[in-house]
């Protein structure tokens, strides 16, 4: 069986977006592509409870297929790598349930088997979940409400490279920060296996104003596009994440 | 998928005590008594079948669920004492308002938390309960598992005698892989002391910690320097002193084997007895009753032990 490559924009905010294009729109549209989109919203430590502009949260994680999860920036750390996860298994066991239905027929899914069935398929799930590879772009909203989250950002980003670096498949991470200097999303970190040495680039990454959630999901469809195709031109050479068999 | 809180208070709307959950697939019927506990997953209800008390756990999250009845059955095929509880049945069940659950039947256990027994009973136990654990370990090792999310709140303490056991085994991963489920305070790669790959030396580090919490109850930060914070607070804990070395060992990740580090504390123990003997003999018309009255313990402790061996 070929080994695949899970995509995944992995979107950490703390409020909603500002400008441009709606962020539901973008994050539908890198489903199509195959990207799964997953959403962190932190909450301020003295928020009783969940603010509306947070719904948008909920909302971007649906139409990109992801998981969604509001947090207190106490149990970040946890969150991050728990949906990261969990978006994952729910990806592959799409893909399982799809195969599932071509085989057996459309009403055969996961959840119309029955338990000991259920089992078998599940050990098949996380076997892929444990050795297929895994791309990961972080997006952090980095507007001026974020300065103070931010510590606590970089922390759980190293300690998600701790989780899934001891998984067998292998990883690649990048982080992109909106809004950017000049444009809606800047690079801050490029594609590489771990992210402990990211504690370098955090301080002074605060910008001001803006959110603009929508137009920097869809560069991030277009970071994701752009590797995959001077990957496929040094294919000649390199032996690339997605041709492993 | 939505993980926030809402499906908790929708599931504690629909199965209260009295609610009965009839499997969809076999057919058997549950009476819910009341709630034990709740975790990550889904929650456990104390329910009733035939007149017999069981265990029940529920969630709407079936991957999940799905996931621990794997590592259920796979521990019911471990040679020797039972790991964790005995899996009964797996079902689902669709509530009156169409909400689709998953759950699962296990024995159910009743004892008393580790922490309240070594208040209750004193810290001579200590040495029992370390033993008893390394051997399940050692068991589950020897099988291709490692625990993952070993910690307190996953043991009790069953009577008669006073046996550790195990009661959620959610987190169980194969060797090698990563770390299916942890709790921060437990967890090696929390404080930057190794990774979260399965391997022995995983468990090793979380059995320490289990210790170290009967004397934290309310646990702490890592600080600053997480391993000097870590050995500072070992430290500092009188009763568990004469277990120091194996202990700190087993933090720094130096035992490829929970048999290693059983090895070493049973050496303690020995060495031990050996001084209380030998001061025995020397001062034996001096203190004759105190010393009796150790030598008294440690032999007790020791008997209980390996009575629990064999059950």
């Amino acid at each position: 069986m070929k080994k695949g490559t899970l995509k995944q924009i992995l979107l950490i905010t703390d409020g909603c977006s500002n400008k441009g294009e709606d962020p539901s729109a973008t994050a539908g549209l890198a489903y199509e592509q195959g990207i799964t989109v997953n959403v962190i919203g932190i909450l301020e430590d003295d928020a009783s409870q969940q603010p509306d502009g947070l719904q948008e949260v909920e909302d971007i994680a649906l139409s990109g297929g992801g998981v969604s999860q509001l947090v207190y920036k106490k149990a970040l750390s946890q969150t991050v790598q728990m949906v990261t996860k969990q978006a994952m298994t729910q990806t592959l066991q799409g893909f399982v349930n799809k195969e599932l239905k071509q085989i057996l027929g459309p009403e055969k899914s996961l959840e119309e088997m029955e338990p000991e069935k259920r089992g078998e398929i599940m050990e098949v799930v996380e076997d892929m979940g444990e050795t297929c590879d895994l791309e990961v772009l972080v997006l952090i909203d980095t507007s001026a409400s974020m300065t103070d989250k931010l510590p606590t950002v970089k922390e759980a980003l190293i300690d998600l490279s701790i989780s899934l670096n001891a998984r067998i498949g292998r990883n690649r991470f990048s982080i992109f920060r909106f809004p950017g200097k000049q444009q809606d999303m800047e690079k801050v970190f490029d594609w590489s296996p771990r992210l402990d040495d990211i504690s370098t680039i955090f301080p002074g990454l605060t910008s001001g104003g803006i959110t603009p959630t929508g137009p920097a999901i869809r560069e991030a469809i277009y970071q994701f596009g752009r590797k995959s195709l001077m990957r496929s031109l040094r294919h000649e050479n390199e032996r690339g994440m997605e041709e492993e068999a | 998928m939505r993980m926030n809180e809402a499906w908790k208070k929708k599931h504690n709307a629909e199965i209260r005590p009295g609610t009965t959950i009839t499997g969809k697939w076999h057919g058997k019927r549950y009476v819910i008594k009341k709630k034990l506990g709740e975790g990550a997953i889904g929650s456990v209800y104390l329910c009733e079948v035939n007149g017999r008390e069981k265990a029940l756990k529920i969630s709407d999250n079936r991957t999940s669920m799905t996931v621990e009845v794997n590592v259920l059955k796979s521990l019911g095929k471990v040679q020797g004492n039972r790991l964790g509880p005995s899996l009964l049945d797996v079902d689902d069940w669709i509530s009156p308002f169409g909400t689709a659950y998953t759950f699962y039947v296990m024995e159910y256990l009743k004892g008393e938390p580790l922490s309240s027994f070594i208040q209750r009973n004193g810290s001579e136990w200590l040495g029992v309960f370390m033993l008893q654990l390394l051997d399940d370990l050692e068991r589950l090792h020897a099988s291709g598992w490692v625990f993952g999310d070993l910690k307190t709140e996953n043991l009790l303490v069953l009577h008669a005698p006073p046996r550790v056991r195990w009661i959620d085994v959610g987190g169980t991963t194969q060797i090698g892989r990563a770390i299916k489920e942890y709790t921060e305070f437990y967890d090696r790669g929390y404080w930057k002391m190794g990774s979260r790959k399965a391997e022995p030396s995983y468990d090793l580090f979380a059995f320490v910690m289990i210790f170290l919490n009967i004397y934290y109850p309310k646990r702490f930060d890592k600080g600053l320097e997480p391993e000097k914070t870590l050995l500072k607070r070992l430290h500092d804990v009188k009763p568990l002193r004469p277990y120091i070395v194996p202990l700190k060992k087993a933090l720094q990740g130096k035992y490829a084997s929970s048999a290693e580090m059983k090895k070493e504390l049973m050496l303690i123990f020995y060495q031990a007895q050996k001084r209380t003997n030998l001061r025995k003999n020397r001062r034996k018309e001096s203190m004759p009753h105190f010393f009796t009255e150790v030598i008294g313990i440690t032999v007790i402790a020791i008997g209980y032990y390996l009575f629990s061996l064999l059950l």
